[in-house]
């Protein structure tokens, strides 16, 4: 029997310490131990992004991370996008150019967005594009997605 | 997928000796892209997994004027996104940033790509054509291994049983070298390559001194191809390129599968062959 | 843009507010079905055969059982065995015999992830575990999943006790051939005599999926009462109960499914799967059970659309005049019966007026997953093909390829060669909007950058859309908003829409209206979110219940003046005398007055409606290919359509580009790799869907010819867009190399063999 391992890492701006066993992803982690199930799981192989999390800065399919692996490090899911009753000007931009339908890879493509933004507040349609090929969207075509971002960036 | 142990290793000496303790029933990992999936797939069944990349050596990432060093924990976006080391390495960073996408990219690295040991492993060639020595740790201390012996076939590498790769180290590039890498692939991104090929050039004026070229899924490991010897000496012409990709595209041996055929895979390595080329040249002349 | 008839007619209808579920999108704290979290859940996984086509000697569930943490472990023998009845789920039928053995197999398995046990156990890692350690013994049988071959004489037979049908006969003996249909129209060998020049030719598509991000999902309660409550990500929760209960030889009534938010279906979530082993675990532990799909199983044992062998041949004068046409439509049903081959008869000719059709349909059984519905099933095969002879005919005939449809083009009044005769429709508007466009008005350089060649094509469809039940109740609140209650599945924004209905009759802001999807004891029956019908029959009875609303205001109205109720009158969202203006009250006023003028107001409509109304679609695609690698990007493509009513514009463009990148995938990569009759490429990685950077902007050219059949004039828009692209990227590959390729996909290998062949 192999025992849980304790974890202690920031998520979302809060200190989090609890237990987990070491085989656990840290998309079953966030999902299952820690109840943020906003972080969804699409093929669970790194190939959709559908639970990608912000890890140390740096987004990560969080289906491909240990959850045993983020102890001491940074975690930001899109749980902690929002400010307390404001939107992130990426999730209401993701509102009103209707960029999401189904929804279900809509967290996954927020978080990489913003990462995108944080770092290149102006990227071009093409470094959109590129930035989120790791991210896949079978309802919208992407089309109103990449718009709901340029807008973003745009006014930025 | 069997439980396993999560072990952080912090030193060289740590890792060997808990990959030692398990035998095959332990991997080092780093970026995790691909040991993870491959044990949720049952494909490997593991009592630990030994993370690396809190390990100080295998982290650097060090540009010497001599010889670069690339610690093989060191994720895809470092190597993209140091300055220094992208404009020195733009063969490697043609690699670097068609591994997955920037989700993988942040975690992936080019050791790990390596190791993973894939015939189709976009990192690989790009090793080989810049001269590459792997600097592995094990039991009975370090030994170099040049990157063209280190896949033995698909998924399988020399590192044996307790071993793990540390280091990467290949020569920095002096004026008029150029390397370039491309793969073909039906997605522009997040696929895997149907053929791919790394070129590099050592170039005196028009003169090519050296070249290599290295093809990918194209075999049961990445090929080392004659058609970097074939040009040694000669001037980098069109017509030498090109019969040059014909030697590449006669040193592939593919199988057919869902990903291409056997004659698409070889008609591929000839144009793939050419372009690298031609990119490495042109990279080469850049570089004087 | 949009070819707006439309605008300015409404308050609501045709504005882009934010939907009202999509703060909760957002943020991450919308429930889908996988969210879900009971007291005492267990987790289960499902052991699935390695197999194509095998006997099942034994299973020894012994060593699963044994493993700590295991609470159950079932097989096909603790089903019930359903029946055979056959049951219209509203985009296919299901037979409850084959449904039950589709999700947990009998004595056969009869393809590649076809389920053989479940187990739940106290976490996912242990049940997977356990499942592992179920011994089955096989005896492997000789499998099939070409359709051509499993058509032929001594080939493996599927199913023993299929009834196979040929034109109303019964086949003796055992057979692949499920069923064969024919639809004839005039004289067909008259109309290929008349013709100056007859096209006929070829045509096969591979097996496609759906592709949705989110796995299938089920959670379930079996209580002591003998009670069965499900939690699913489902695009209908009444014909899903009505499946779980069919399964399991109970009655409808037994059953409760509360519809969490699902994550994308394209009809791959009609059929169900999970739910009914979920209930039987459930059963088994006396704890709610929860299952979760692994991508893999999504892709090799849920319901793909059919793989096709096509021939279509057409006949025309030289002035253009389509004189006659023939098309033999094979599909792959997969394990069991039932593809849509009969939609794809239904709408291969349908965007033509044609006097002389023939056309013959085969539903095939082969050892691959029962196929599904996905998105006007079976029609995009069914454009492909005639689609390309059609781009072949206008090449001979040297016309420009909008003149020939518009001079043959379905109007209304048109008999369809299946027999309906088309209602009030938008082919030839669509297709005018199409010669106006910026796109076939800009001219295209023939050579791209870096040797690459281009070319443009374009392509006609036609989906009839359907109608079915829905129900809609509206609760009033005495601060003038309203609840609105619905038991269609949200796959993509529709509650938005069927509340901005709500408000345009209420006279109110869609704000106003709270929607709510409803479990199946909260709301009457309704059907499936799929056929393109949630916006228009949902929508309908949306409209109905408001103006239910409105009627039982007019008499509050009339109570509290105490006037006749003929006296009150609804305009502009105001309730009104019509003698004294003085007594006027507007929605919310009104509404604060409830209380004292008898209590709430709840309005409620149910529906059937029969006008749904045909919906055709006209697309562009500029290619540029790669001859050296035999690659192909799509540059620039336009998708015109025919809408009816765009209710809310932003989501009706959303479902046009979303099913256009479909039909991009599905031409240019997509297919079921199949490797000794089993699929080798079921992940993501191998699917090969497009992802954002393979891809241009996809401009959407709105074209609304309202239906007649509905109130607000809609007509479904979810299906149609995906009829054409397949054809479309075709014929812009023939107009950039000279080539006709008449296998999909059309990838680089096949692009490359093809510029071979052409020398």
């Amino acid at each position: 029997m192999v025992e849980k391992v304790r974890v202690r890492a920031t998520l979302n701006g809060e200190p989090v310490d609890f237990l987990v066993a070491p085989y656990v992803s840290l998309l079953d982690t966030l999902r299952e131990e820690l109840g943020l199930t906003g972080t969804k799981e699409g093929c669970n192989d790194g190939n959709c992004g559908a639970c990608t999390v912000n890890l140390d800065g740096r987004i990560v399919d969080s289906c491909c991370v240990l959850g045993a692996e983020i102890d001491g490090s940074t975690v930001e899911t899109i749980e902690g996008m929002a400010e307390p009753g404001r939107l992130h000007p990426l999730q209401q931009s993701f509102l009103e150019e209707a960029a999401l339908q189904c929804g279900i890879c809509t967290p996954g493509f927020l978080v990489s967005a913003k990462a995108l933004l944080d770092k290149e507040p102006n990227p071009s349609e093409e470094r959109i594009r590129f930035w989120l090929a790791g991210n896949l969207c079978r309802c919208t075509g992407y089309d109103k997605i990449v718009k709901a971002v340029q807008k973003v960036a745009n006014s930025a | 997928m069997h439980p396993f142990e999560y072990v952080r290793a912090t030193s060289i000496d740590e890792a060997v000796a808990t990959l030692a303790k398990h035998g095959e029933r332990a991997r080092p990992f780093a970026g995790g892209t691909d040991a993870l999936v491959m044990a949720r797939a049952g494909r490997w069944e593991l009592d630990a997994l030994v993370d690396v990349k809190h390990i100080p050596e295998t982290n650097v990432l060090d540009l010497g004027s001599g010889e670069f060093r690339l610690g093989a924990a060191v994720p895809c976006y470092r190597v993209y996104e140091d300055a220094k080391v992208s404009a020195a390495f733009p063969g490697l960073v043609d690699s670097a940033t068609i591994i997955g996408g920037i989700q993988i990219q942040s975690r992936a690295g080019l050791g790990g790509n390596l190791c993973n040991a894939s015939p189709s492993g976009d990192g690989i060639c790009s090793l080989i054509v810049h001269n590459t020595t792997c600097v592995i740790a094990g039991p009975n201390g370090t030994r170099e291994v040049a990157s063209e012996d280190f896949c033995t076939g698909p998924g399988q590498s020399v590192i044996g049983d307790g071993e793990f790769l540390v280091e990467m180290k290949m020569p920095t590039p002096q004026k008029g070298f150029g390397a370039a890498y491309q793969r073909f692939t039906p997605r522009n991104e997040m696929d895997i390559a149907v053929a791919g090929v790394a070129s590099s050039v050592q170039l005196d004026g028009d003169t090519i001194m050296s070249a290599r070229v290295a093809l990918s899924a194209v075999g049961p490991t990445p090929i080392l191809s004659s058609a970097g010897d074939s040009l040694a000496g000669k001037e980098a012409t069109a017509e030498n390129i090109s019969v040059a990709a014909q030697i590449a595209s006669g040193n592939a041996s593919p199988i057919s599968d869902m990903r291409g055929t056997a004659e698409q895979r070889t008609h591929l390595v000839g144009v793939l062959a050419r372009r690298t080329l031609e990119r490495a040249v042109e990279r080469a002349r850049e570089n004087n | 843009m949009t070819t707006e008839t439309t605008k300015g007619k409404y308050n609501v209808i045709g504005t882009r507010p934010i939907r009202h579920d999509g703060y909760d999108k957002v943020t991450g704290r919308a429930i889908y079905g996988a969210d879900i979290k009971l007291p005492g859940l267990l987790q289960g996984a499902v052991l699935r055969s390695p197999h194509a086509h095998a006997r099942i000697k034994s299973i020894d569930t012994g060593p699963a059982k044994a493993v700590p943490g295991v609470y159950a472990v079932i097989t096909g023998a603790d089903f019930p065995g359903a029946h055979d009845t056959l049951v219209d789920l509203g985009e296919g039928a299901v037979n409850f015999r084959y449904a039950s053995n589709n999700i947990m197999a009998g004595d056969k398995v009869l393809y590649k992830g076809h389920p053989v046990a479940a187990v739940a156990a106290v976490d996912k890692n242990t049940a997977l575990e356990a499942a592992a350690l179920i011994k089955v013994d096989y005896e492997v049988l000789k499998s099939v999943t070409d359709l051509m071959e499993a058509l032929k004489p001594g080939a493996p037979i599927v199913l023993e006790d299929l009834e196979g049908q040929d034109l109303g006969e019964k086949i003796d003996g055992p057979t692949n051939q499920a069923n064969h249909i024919r639809h004839d129209f005039g004289d067909i060998e008259k109309g290929f005599a008349e013709a100056d020049l007859v096209i006929e030719r070829e045509f096969t598509t591979a097996m496609v999926h759906q592709g949705y991000i989110e796995p299938h999902n089920a959670t379930a309660t079996w209580d002591e009462e003998g009670r069965i409550t499900i939690w699913t990500s489902t695009q209908g929760s009444f014909p899903t109960r009505r499946q779980v209960a069919g399964i399991l030889q109970l009655p409808d009534s037994v059953v409760k499914v509360i519809p969490l938010e699902i994550g994308g279906g394209f009809g791959g979530k009609i059929p169900s799967y999970l739910e009914a082993v979920a209930a039987i675990l459930s059963r088994e532990t006396g704890r709610p059970v929860k299952l979760l799909m692994e991508r893999s199983a999504v892709f090799e044992a849920t319901g793909p659309t059919p793989g096709s062998w096509m021939s279509a041949k057409v006949g025309v004068k030289n002035d253009g005049t389509i004189t006659a046409a023939y098309a033999d439509i094979r599909f792959e049903a997969g394990a069991y019966p039932g593809s849509p081959v009969g939609a794809a008869m239904m709408c291969v000719f349908s965007c033509y007026d044609i006097p002389n059709t023939r056309i013959d349909g085969y539903d095939v059984v082969v050892n691959r997953p029962k196929t599904a519905a996905y998105r006007a099933p079976g029609t995009t095969q069914a454009a492909f093909a005639v689609e390309t002879v059609v781009d072949e005919i206008i090449e001979k005939l040297g016309m420009d390829p909008i003149e020939f449809r518009l001079k043959n083009a379905a109007k209304e009044g048109t008999r369809r060669a299946d027999g309906p005769i088309h209602p009030l429709i938008g082919n030839i508007e669509t297709l005018e909007a199409a010669k106006a466009s910026p796109h076939w008005n800009t001219s295209l350089k023939k050579n791209g950058p870096d040797g690459k060649l281009r070319g443009r094509g374009i392509a006609s469809g036609y989906w009839f859309n359907i109608g079915l039940k829905s129900a809609v109740t509206i609760a009033v609140n005495e601060d003038g908003t309203v609840a609105l209650t619905e038991g269609s599945t949200d796959i993509g924004g529709s509650r938005a829409s069927i509340a901005m209905m709500a408000a345009e009759v209420l006279g109110i802001p869609v704000e106003d209206v709270r929607p709510h999807v409803a479990d199946t004891e909260g709301i009457g029956y309704t059907d499936v979110t799929g056929g393109s019908r949630t916006t228009y029959a949902t929508g309908y009875a949306s409209h109905d219940a408001a103006q239910d609303v409105v009627s039982q205001l007019r008499e509050r109205a009339a109570r509290l003046w105490d006037v006749d109720l003929d006296e009150i009158e609804f305009a502009n969202g105001n309730y009104q005398s019509k003698s004294d203006p003085e007594l006027r009250l507007s929605h919310k006023e009104l509404s604060s007055k409830l209380g004292s003028t008898g209590g709430p107001v709840v309005g409620s409509a149910s529906v059937d409606p029969e006008g749904a109304g045909g919906a055709f679609s006209t697309q562009i695609a500029d290619v540029e290919i790669d001859p050296e690698t035999g690659k192909t990007d799509v540059i620039r493509y336009t998708i015109v359509q025919d809408v009816g009513t765009a209710i809310h514009p932003a989501y009706v463009e959303g479902q046009m580009q979303g099913a256009v990148v479909q039909g991009i995938g599905w031409g240019l990569n997509e297919e079921y790799f199949m490797n000794d009759d089993v699929m080798v490429n079921s992940s993501f990685l191998d699917y090969r869907m497009p992802t954002t950077y393979d891809l241009p902007q996809i401009e959407t050219i709105i074209v609304e010819v309202p239906n007649p059949g509905h109130p607000f004039g809609v007509r479904g828009v979810g299906e149609v867009p995906i009829v054409p692209p397949v054809a479309t990227i075709a014929n812009a590959i023939h107009d950039a190399l000279g080539i006709r390729l008449r296998e999909s996909p059309m990838n680089p290998g096949r692009i490359l063999t093809a510029l071979d062949d052409k020398g």
